[in-house]
């Protein structure tokens, strides 16, 4: 069975496939701490992701953008509010079921990968705790997808570059065949001409796999090009949802999408 | 006039498989002014503003034909006289201020630390100088920072206090490697304009060490571009659209960008000739610097 045939019985299977989405985000509250020490990361934030769709989070660091992708991986706990999946409702815990629709790339490869394990170790292990068959050939399908080929499979991280590091990374993820990628900043660590080469393998893996991305990053060109749908958060609450093309346009309805696009256009000499 | 001229600077790491050559034969020449270096990670942009400061640690080996501050070769000067060069006569802002500033230690006993160092005054006046210094980079109850810790602080603070710190021995020339890189775009912004009113204010020259090349053009006079630690191009910041390098005009494609939408960002193609090829530059840009009205 390939990796695309695979992803289908999946989502068939699904009973929320009809309804066309891939995740629904509804009221979603997160937070830290308790009593007076209490941070409310996120505030009741709404948003829907249609299947295949590509949906960017934006805003300045401690906004809560990545927060809300922790907290619908399941890494954080304290949340409250509704949080739907290809149709299913998620509870407190994850299963494997869920980690097979939905997979995370971090910001940074050079913490991402553990430093002793190498290529093969780390794809063929998520390959053996989803019960896959073939992992030979699928790891090797994995590297040649990510454009990195058979030759790095026994390479260690610190054999790598940034770029190939972050490719490993978004091949461990796409390893269960997932329909959904949850992107936290997967350039930000990289050079121009390195984030141009991910960006671009990113778009080509969602076209030829049918992938729903939902990204986060501080870099509105970087969103703006791999996302359709952009939404910019501050202070943990969603201020304004918005198509790309009307960023593009510098057409915003709310003041602080305003000044993070006069601020991202460069620096202006007073 | 000429603060900084350096010619011919080469920063060499021996290593197990042979010596690594990480600069090879930089030559510029900084007047007052904002030179601008860009590059990606490796090209040897960092070493070679330590370079200029003689921070290379030991195995790495530094050499120049000169490199002269206002006339005297910084590489002949004793250990000794090159700390007082350091800080006072050419100081450095680092990337994260986290990583900077002494997280056990206030910020105010570090900013007067470093006044101290270089000023013989009393230690009321320069806790004087340092709150005004830190009213200066725009901190508004300076006295509640004076007496808080680094962590305290949020990122842009931090590096506004490092900024803060650095110039307050007033010194001719100040390197700034990555200032704002660990920061947010908007907190980006204004830690740029404070940098640059000071620099402009107290006629220094600047040195400003970036990967990101849209902000080097918008903020500095002229920019320098490094690849495999050489200089490949010398150009106007303002022409810098206009570069004839390819890895220069690679380098630019390469970024997506909010206004001109494309389907798939060009992908940049090394290519071997630009390790030891021609040194494409501006003539009017390249050679001697040209002095800024202050």
């Amino acid at each position: 069975m390939s990796a695309n045939s695979n992803r289908h019985t999946a989502s068939n299977a699904d009973p929320g496939s009809q309804s066309g989405n891939a995740i629904e985000i509804a009221d979603l509250s997160v937070w830290f701490g308790h009593g007076a020490d209490r941070v409310d990361a996120v505030k009741s934030a709404s948003f829907v992701l249609p299947r295949g769709a590509s949906f960017g989070l934006v805003g300045e660091s401690g906004s809560g953008k990545s927060t809300i992708l922790r907290a619908l991986t399941g890494l954080v706990k304290s949340w409250q509010g509704t949080m739907l999946v290809n149709g299913e409702t998620l509870g407190r815990k994850r299963g494997k079921d869920f980690y097979r629709q939905v997979q995370m790339v971090f910001q940074d490869p050079y913490a991402s990968l553990h430093p002793r394990h190498s290529v093969d170790q780390v794809l063929s292990e998520t390959l053996s705790l989803h019960k896959f068959g073939d992992i030979n050939d699928r790891v090797e399908k994995l590297l040649t997808d990510v454009g990195l080929g058979p030759q790095y499979r026994f390479r260690y991280p610190h054999q790598l570059s940034g770029g190939q590091r972050q490719r490993v990374a978004i091949a461990r993820a796409l390893a269960p065949s997932p329909s959904i990628l949850l992107l936290d900043e997967p350039t930000s660590a990289l050079d121009v001409s390195v984030q141009a080469e991910i960006l671009n393998l990113l778009t080509d893996l969602r076209e030829e796999q049918n992938l729903t991305y939902l990204m986060v990053s501080h870099n509105l060109a970087v969103v703006g090009h791999l996302c359709e749908q952009i939404a910019v958060m501050q202070n943990g609450e969603i201020v304004e949802i918005l198509p790309v093309e009307d960023m593009r346009q510098l057409k915003s309805s709310h003041h602080y999408t305003q000044h993070l696009l006069e601020a991202s256009m460069g620096y202006k000499s007073t | 006039m000429t603060l900084l001229d350096v010619e011919n600077l080469c920063v060499k790491f021996p290593t197990r498989s042979g010596v690594f050559d990480a600069v090879r034969g930089v030559s510029f020449s900084l007047g007052r002014e904002r030179l601008g270096i860009v590059g990606e990670s490796g090209s040897g942009k960092s070493l070679t503003g330590r370079a200029i400061l003689r921070l290379i640690r030991h195995p790495g080996v530094v050499t120049a034909n000169h490199i002269s501050l206002e006339g005297e070769n910084l590489l002949q000067l004793s250990e000794r006289q090159m700390r007082k060069v350091r800080g006072q006569r050419i100081s450095m802002v680092m990337q994260d201020p986290k990583f900077s500033l002494n997280p056990v230690m206030r910020v105010g006993e570090q900013i007067v630390e470093a006044c101290l160092q270089h000023e013989k005054i009393s230690r009321n006046a320069a806790k004087l100088k340092a709150i005004e210094m830190l009213e200066a980079v725009s901190i508004r109850d300076s006295e509640r920072v004076f007496n808080a810790y680094p962590h305290e602080m949020s990122g842009g603070m931090g590096q506004r206090i490092m900024i803060a710190m650095m110039l307050i021995p007033n010194p001719q020339i100040l390197i700034a490697d990555e200032p704002t890189s660990a920061l947010d775009v908007s907190v980006q912004t204004q830690v740029l304009g404070i940098m640059d009113k000071l620099v402009r204010e107290r006629g220094m020259g600047l040195i400003f060490i970036s990967h990101d090349l849209n902000l080097v053009s918008a903020f500095c006079d002229r920019v320098l571009i490094m690849y495999g630690g050489r200089v490949v191009e010398t150009c106007q910041a303002d022409k810098l659209y206009e570069a004839k390098h390819p890895y220069t005009q690679g380098l630019l494609n390469s970024m997506p960008r909010l206004d001109t939408p494309v389907k798939r960002l060009q992908v940049l193609k090394r290519d071997a000739s630009w390790m030891d090829g021609d040194i494409a530059s501006d003539s009017d840009a390249s050679g001697k610097a040209i002095g800024r009205s202050v």
